[in-house]
């Protein structure tokens, strides 16, 4: 029979990273069942044992304020993983340890993974361990998760914890709370398990909820009236005791524990008498004058070097081992096999053409999602988040909303999905809108290629330019939304600035390769569907006969009939209306049949002539409104489907 | 007259009495970051635009907004 041991702790905590560092590179992401969120589920492979490993999503807390609060007690709740493992962040262990009080509460099979004890020995802090297993009556195990270390030694330890609770049942948990409060829980429990015949483990949790005031328990015990009311009882007189309401008594008093182990098990080697590294580097990150110059010359430099010279020698390097290398190879090689015409025309022209022109952006994709991975892991992001939050309240936005939009410039998938850690619903709405205006990764392939067409002696300004032109957009787009349907209230702004942290190289590449793998996964997927399909379409009439000129062919007419709509902008002709349909596909694809249309695969020099080919339809002017228009138009089908199912899953009122 | 968070300058140090305002997400997120009575709070920055502030606390470092930091009542 296979364990599961679920992963619970703070964000930046090094969740994700002991997560890889147990499973191996055998993870993959999955959806929560209902609702939807990245959860991953891997399997430990090092060891013998068949362990499954859920790592459920970062949190401070167990209440039912935010989505992935619920969805992490929900699991722990209903799914009884064997062993919770809880990281917690040794350089912060009164705040991190708030949430191992709420595990303990929960009365479940609790394993503490005390990490970056590097970090603590740096500092010339000491733990006295013995003292924090005994204070909180669960095990603590040591670790370096970066390092790999101490992680064999947690994994048997929780393997251990599973095999005992299996043969002699739960054993004692410490008491968080202090007497009075105590007391009540164990009136309120006496009254459950009298009136409910609720006699399961979870009883005493129950209690503390209902006492709590928790309106999620509340309805999935349904709570009679009576029972309400006598609960109330309880609340009141507490609420009167301590002159405090009943939620801020508990949580209160959950953070006294806290740092009542905090006080005693760590010895500090002095109080803040001199600056962290991190202190440092935030005098200057955060600096009044340098801050704003600095992020923006930030942003500058990485979209200089994603499009200046190293872009462009991946471009040009992944073009010719694709339409020379491969093309010619895969030529002759159907040519001696004596294959059709037509089969050699799809291969070649269709297949290897229209795949390919989109393949050579994949380098430069990778190095941008590179760039937001250090953004991200260092701990740089949320500094942007605290010096804009002024200007995006403007807006009616929040700080926080400026990490998904970020994001945004990788992919509006995953950016709509990190909305998730807003609280507040109308602000989380709003980023959503916004996020499509971010010119994203898959945007970028268009621009790179109408901008080495037309604008070759300003690549990066350009393409900076229609970066601002999206961001532009997004603000007056605030303002009106804001303005008209979504009014209300300005949204709290509480977050944790962690320090700042070297980011490890794997770790960076893990991170950016979760990122860019949907994007190659859509290269061989929806992109081949659409080359086939395009080819076909261009290489046939209404009549399924051959056509030599692709003008008459299927595609021609459909792409002739819409044309006029945009002739306006001044790209009328078929071929470019035909490039923006497949465009609402997959933005990528816009290049990719841009390619097939103007047959560029069956040369030989490669995306030159696809350039030369663009230089005769378009002018810079119309260029440059048609990579405008495909910024603007329309997300593509991935961030419109998850869009739709944000926008829908999560209401709290 | 009670000193608010709001009023302490950048280098100042209080202790929490108490956190006003409704119940509800807001509050209980500042409960769950250990914005709590008796915690330290020393007042590290402001943003560049004068708004949020910077704060250490519990051993790490917390931003909030002004308009949030004045419902936070020191001793």
């Amino acid at each position: 029979m296979s364990l599961k041991f679920a992963l619970v702790g703070n964000p930046n905590c090094g969740k994700t990273t002991l997560f890889n560092e147990i499973t191996g590179s055998t993870q993959y992401v999955g959806n929560w069942p209902g609702v939807t969120i990245e959860k991953r589920e891997g399997k430990a492979n090092k060891f013998k044992e068949d362990i499954r490993i859920i790592d459920l999503p970062g949190i401070y807390s167990l209440s039912p304020y935010s989505m992935e609060e619920i969805i992490s007690r929900d699991y722990i709740v209903n799914d009884k993983p064997d062993v919770v493992i809880n990281i917690v962040d040794a350089t912060n262990i009164e705040r991190n340890l708030y949430l191992t009080t709420q595990l303990i509460e929960l009365g479940v099979n609790v394993v503490v993974a005390l990490n970056m004890m590097d970090a603590v020995e740096a500092k010339g802090d000491k733990i006295d361990l013995g003292l924090l297993e005994s204070l909180l009556k669960v095990p603590v195990l040591p670790i370096i998760a970066s390092k790999g270390r101490g992680v064999k030694e947690l994994v048997d330890k929780a393997l251990n914890v599973a095999q005992t609770a299996a043969t002699a049942g739960l054993s004692s948990h410490s008491e968080i709370h202090n007497e009075s409060i105590v007391k009540c829980i164990e009136e309120i429990e006496k009254s459950i398990v009298l009136k409910l015949n609720k006699t399961s483990g979870n009883s005493r949790w129950f209690a503390l909820k209902l006492l709590e005031g928790d309106e999620k328990v509340q309805e999935t015990l349904q709570i009679p009236d009576e029972l309400l009311k006598e609960i109330k009882v309880y609340q009141d007189k507490l609420e009167k005791n301590f002159d405090m309401d009943i939620e801020t008594i508990i949580a209160d008093s959950r953070y006294q524990f806290t740092s009542d182990v905090a006080r005693k098990a760590i010895k500090r080697k002095d109080q803040d008498s001199h600056l962290t590294i991190s202190d440092k580097i935030d005098k200057v990150v955060t600096n009044r004058i340098l801050a704003i110059p600095l992020f923006l010359a930030m942003m500058f430099g990485i979209f200089s070097v994603t499009f200046g010279t190293i872009g462009s020698f991946t471009i040009d390097f992944v073009d010719v081992l694709v339409n020379n290398t491969i093309a010619t190879f895969v030529s002759n090689l159907l040519d001696s096999a004596g294959a059709a015409v037509w089969l050699h025309d799809l291969i070649v022209g269709g297949i290897i053409g229209g795949m390919g022109s989109m393949l050579v952006f994949v380098p430069q994709i990778m190095i941008l999602f590179f760039f937001l991975s250090i953004l991200e892991d260092t701990g740089y992001m949320a500094r942007a988040a605290f010096v804009m939050d002024r200007l995006l309240r403007k807006l009616g936005l929040s700080g926080k909303s400026f990490i998904p939009m970020l994001i945004g410039f990788g992919c509006s998938v995953p950016a709509v999905m990190s909305t998730r850690t807003l609280e507040n619903e109308k602000d989380r709405r709003l980023t959503i809108m916004l996020i499509p205006f971010m010119s994203c990764g898959a945007r970028l392939p268009i621009y790179a290629l109408y901008t080495a067409a037309f604008f070759a002696n300003n690549q990066t300004l350009v393409v900076f330019s229609l970066y601002l032109l999206g961001i532009v957009v997004a603000i007056l787009s605030g303002v009106l939304l804001k303005k008209t349907i979504l009014q209300g209230n300005v949204a709290p702004f509480v977050m944790e600035l962690p320090p700042y942290r070297i980011p490890t190289f794997k770790g960076l590449m893990i991170h950016m390769w979760d990122r860019g793998k949907g994007f190659v996964k859509k290269a061989g997927t929806i992109i081949f569907a659409a080359a086939v399909v395009i080819w076909f379409l261009q290489y046939y009439n209404l009549s399924f006969q051959a056509v030599s000129e692709p003008a008459e062919s299927i595609l021609g007419a459909i792409g002739s009939t819409i044309a006029p709509i945009f002739s306006p902008l001044g790209f009328g002709d078929w071929k470019s209306a035909v490039a923006l349909l497949t465009g609402f596909i997959a933005k990528e694809a816009v290049v990719s049949t841009m390619g097939i249309l103007h047959g560029v695969a069956e040369a030989t020099e490669g995306s030159t002539d696809l350039l030369t080919a663009l230089q005769t339809a378009f002018t810079p002017l119309t260029a440059y409104a048609f990579m405008a228009f495909s910024l603007l138009y329309l997300p593509c089908m991935a961030a419109f489907a998850t869009i739709k199912r944000e926008m829908n899953s999560w209401k709290r009122d | 007259m009670e000193r608010t968070l709001k009023e302490l300058k950048p280098g100042e140090k209080a202790k929490i009495a108490k956190v006003l305002g409704e119940k509800g997400a807001i509050k209980k997120r500042l409960m769950d970051m250990g914005v709590t009575r008796g915690a330290e709070v020393l007042v590290r920055k402001v943003a560049p635009l004068g708004d949020p502030i910077e704060v250490n606390i519990r051993g790490y470092e917390l931003t909030l907004r002004k308009s949030e930091a004045e419902n936070i009542i020191l001793e």
